[in-house]
């Protein structure tokens, strides 16, 4: 296997030195660039509470193209299929060679925190988000205690 | 089904034709060198003519066409580097209107999709925001981009360091190394397709990458796919100019028809690799039928012409739903799968007032199934009308293909002929000519009967039914002569010329007619022209 670009290591440090508060990021031993993700289901969110598994890969022109993120924890939200894919204008033509690894899984923290279905990725829930929004919410939570229950340690 | 008209049209030299012999072909040589003049219209387009100024393009036209016929629309066709150089011209009047230098203005006339009313219009009332909006932000007049060192840089990108590195920021100040801006911008132009717009690689940065910029960082190989990228925004940016539809063809034709128009106007045009074509929805040339009608008829033949035939001959529609039932079996008693409304075949009246003479239906006098075959009788009416059309339609598609395959056979043949007689080759033209027109009046042929289809009947239609026949007739006459055994066929020469020109005129006559009713809103539709 190729050198690992500098870019990928010092972003690889820096996710271990310096966290983010909610999200952990650990790089597979066998391949660097694959890594598991959890993400902390925002407060005040249908997601509260809940621990999102997904894994995220960095191609190889990554960063001039973007990581490709998908959530493997199934999860109720307009923007995430059920194939766990997200709708996230970073990860697709407002992505900037700029951006790093810790902003996208801030993006996608954010994203839970405020659906927006508008903009679906899912149609289905989309739909049911606009027709009864208080439905869907309760529907997410039921989802979230379900699906994305923290292993009791 | 397959009314794709294959390219047949890289079309002979007929216009060479035409010009060259000297055999006199009376009206049907004047639609020729009508044809030919509103086609070489674009041979006279030079740099300076300003293409994209309505004024300019019509007054232009008026000494080249002298006489067009109702049917025809002006176009120009244009080839790639014509395209190059008349954004080039805009961009130089524009650029000394606004007083900013050619490449900031070629990123504004793109950003508002070459728009340049719109565009100096906005600049004059509000340049910052113009500026801003388009990514250029303030004075990029005063420095030029350039490659520098900076001290205690690192690359956010790449995270290399050091004295040495070359690096490059626009004036938004976001700098990377030449390396990684290189490589986003190859990235852009060569993965992804983008020219017009490639923005800063800055996170949230609007700024957008000039032509300037551009040239100092990435090679000649980028260079030349860039500029075809940016010829490509420029042609669908453009409400008048489309590309040629034909597969592989370069060129783009322009033409003023508006999409609004469509409903009274059917703008064929020829582009200059022979394929003539719609400027309205990119189809092959389907006049006298305009847009709206063609696309609601392919559809409804998409839906329809497999199974119409067999339908018509096998199955009823169940009276209640309407859904198509087939029967399969002796029993007169059906049963809709759709709604599981039970009726009678024989008299397609209710089943429950059968009682139980069930396999002997004296029915027939039952409101509910005299009703219902009333019904019947009216959608297969509606379905026998529509099979009228289609058939003719369809025939003429076919025969198009028949008659082309004979040309090209008698092609061969005659070209045998041509070397054991030692005939010239611009004796054996009229071939050619027979059969292009041939294949240009069918493709007239079949869709006058999609028109004829939608047609509400008023005291124009039998005008243009004559017309139908009449063409109808001359085109099976010329067709009749392809069959001719190879050793009389130059004999007929004289013959067939006549009725070759007699074809193009038929066709001619008709497409007026049409047009002319059509621009003045003469016909009348059963549907809605949208
Ligand atoms: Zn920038
Ligand atoms: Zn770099
Ligand atoms: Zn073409
Ligand atoms: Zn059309
Ligand atoms: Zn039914
Ligand atoms: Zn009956």
């Amino acid at each position: 296997m190729a050198a690992l670009p500098k870019r990928i290591v010092k972003e690889t440090e820096r996710l271990s030195k310096e966290p983010v508060p909610g999200i952990s990021a650990v790089p597979h031993d066998d391949n660097l660039r694959y890594f598991d993700v959890t993400i902390d289901g925002p407060s005040q969110s249908p997601y509260e509470g809940g621990l999102f598994r997904l894994e995220l890969f960095l191609p190889d022109d990554y960063p001039m193209t973007p990581p490709k993120v998908r959530f493997l924890t199934k999860i109720y939200h307009p923007n995430i299929d059920r194939l766990g894919r997200i709708c996230l204008d970073v990860l697709k033509s407002n992505w900037s060679p700029a951006l790093q690894i810790r902003t996208i899984l801030l993006s996608i923290q954010a994203l839970l925190g405020a659906p927006n279905p508008d903009d679906p990725l899912a149609n289905d829930v989309a739909q049911a988000w606009k027709e009864d929004q208080s439905k869907a919410i309760e529907t997410a939570k039921q989802w979230t205690a379900q699906h994305a229950a923290r292993p009791t340690a | 089904m397959d009314s794709e008209d294959d390219f047949n049209s890289s079309q002979m030299s007929e216009d060479d034709f035409a010009q060259d012999s000297d055999v006199e072909i009376d009206e049907g040589k004047d639609a020729e060198s009508a044809r030919s003049s509103s086609c070489d219209a674009s041979d006279t387009w030079t740099v300076d003519s300003d293409f994209d100024d309505d004024v300019g393009f019509e007054s232009q036209d008026k000494d080249i066409k002298p006489n067009k016929h109702a049917y025809e629309v002006d176009f120009n066709v244009f080839e790639p580097s014509q395209i190059q150089a008349s954004q080039h011209k805009q961009i130089a009047e524009v650029s000394s209107i606004l007083v900013q230098p050619p490449e900031a203005t070629a990123i504004l006339l793109r950003h508002m999709r070459w728009n340049k009313e719109r565009l100096i219009d906005q600049y004059m009332e509000k340049p910052e925001e113009t500026l801003e909006s388009a990514g250029l932000g303030q004075d990029a007049a005063t420095n030029p981009p350039k490659i520098t060192k900076i001290q205690g840089f690192c690359c956010d990108i790449c995270c290399e360091d050091g004295p040495e590195l070359d690096t490059f920021a626009m004036r938004c100040g976001h700098r990377f190394c030449v390396d990684c801006y290189r490589q986003y911008l190859y990235t852009k132009i060569k993965d992804e397709g983008e020219a017009a717009r490639i923005r800063c690689p800055g996170d949230k940065c609007n700024r957008v990458v000039d032509s300037k910029s551009l040239d100092l960082l990435v090679g000649d190989d980028l260079h030349d796919r860039y500029q075809e990228l940016l010829t490509r925004t420029y042609v669908d940016d453009k409400e008048k100019l489309r590309w040629c539809p034909a597969p592989n063809c370069v060129y783009a034709v322009e033409c003023a028809v508006k999409d609004r128009e469509l409903p009274r106007v059917v703008p064929t045009v020829h582009c200059d690799c022979g394929h003539y074509f719609c400027f309205g929805c990119s189809l092959n040339d389907h006049q006298p039928a305009p847009c709206s009608l063609v696309k609601r008829w392919l559809k409804k033949c998409e839906d329809d012409s497999e199974t119409a035939n067999w339908i018509s001959a096998n199955t009823k529609e169940c009276p209640k739903c309407h859904s198509t039932i087939e029967k399969n079996g002796g029993c007169n008693h059906m049963t809709c799968r759709k709604c599981r409304n039970e009726f009678c075949w024989m008299c397609m009246g209710l089943w429950s007032e059968h009682g139980t003479s069930w396999y002997n239906c004296n029915r027939f006098e039952e409101k509910s199934g005299s009703e219902a075959r009333d019904a019947q009788a009216k959608s297969r009416q509606s379905l026998e009308r529509y099979l009228h059309y289609y058939n003719r339609y369809a025939n003429h598609e076919q025969s198009a293909k028949l008659d082309k395959d004979i040309y090209l056979k008698t092609e061969k043949k005659m070209q045998q002929l041509q070397s054991s007689t030692g005939m010239s080759w611009i004796e054996v033209q009229y071939l050619d000519t027979a059969s292009h027109a041939l294949q240009q009046c069918r493709q007239t042929l079949k869709w006058t009967y999609a028109f004829a289809y939608y047609l509400a009947r008023n005291n124009l239609t039998e005008i243009f039914e004559d017309n139908q026949k009449d063409l109808e007739m001359a085109v099976e006459n010329l067709s009749e002569m392809f069959e001719k055994p190879i050793d009389q066929l130059q004999g007929l020469k004289v013959d067939m010329m006549d009725k070759t020109a007699y074809c193009n005129k038929r066709r001619i006559i008709l497409l007026n007619d049409t047009a002319e009713n059509l621009k003045q809103g003469n016909w009348e539709f059963n549907v809605a022209l949208s």
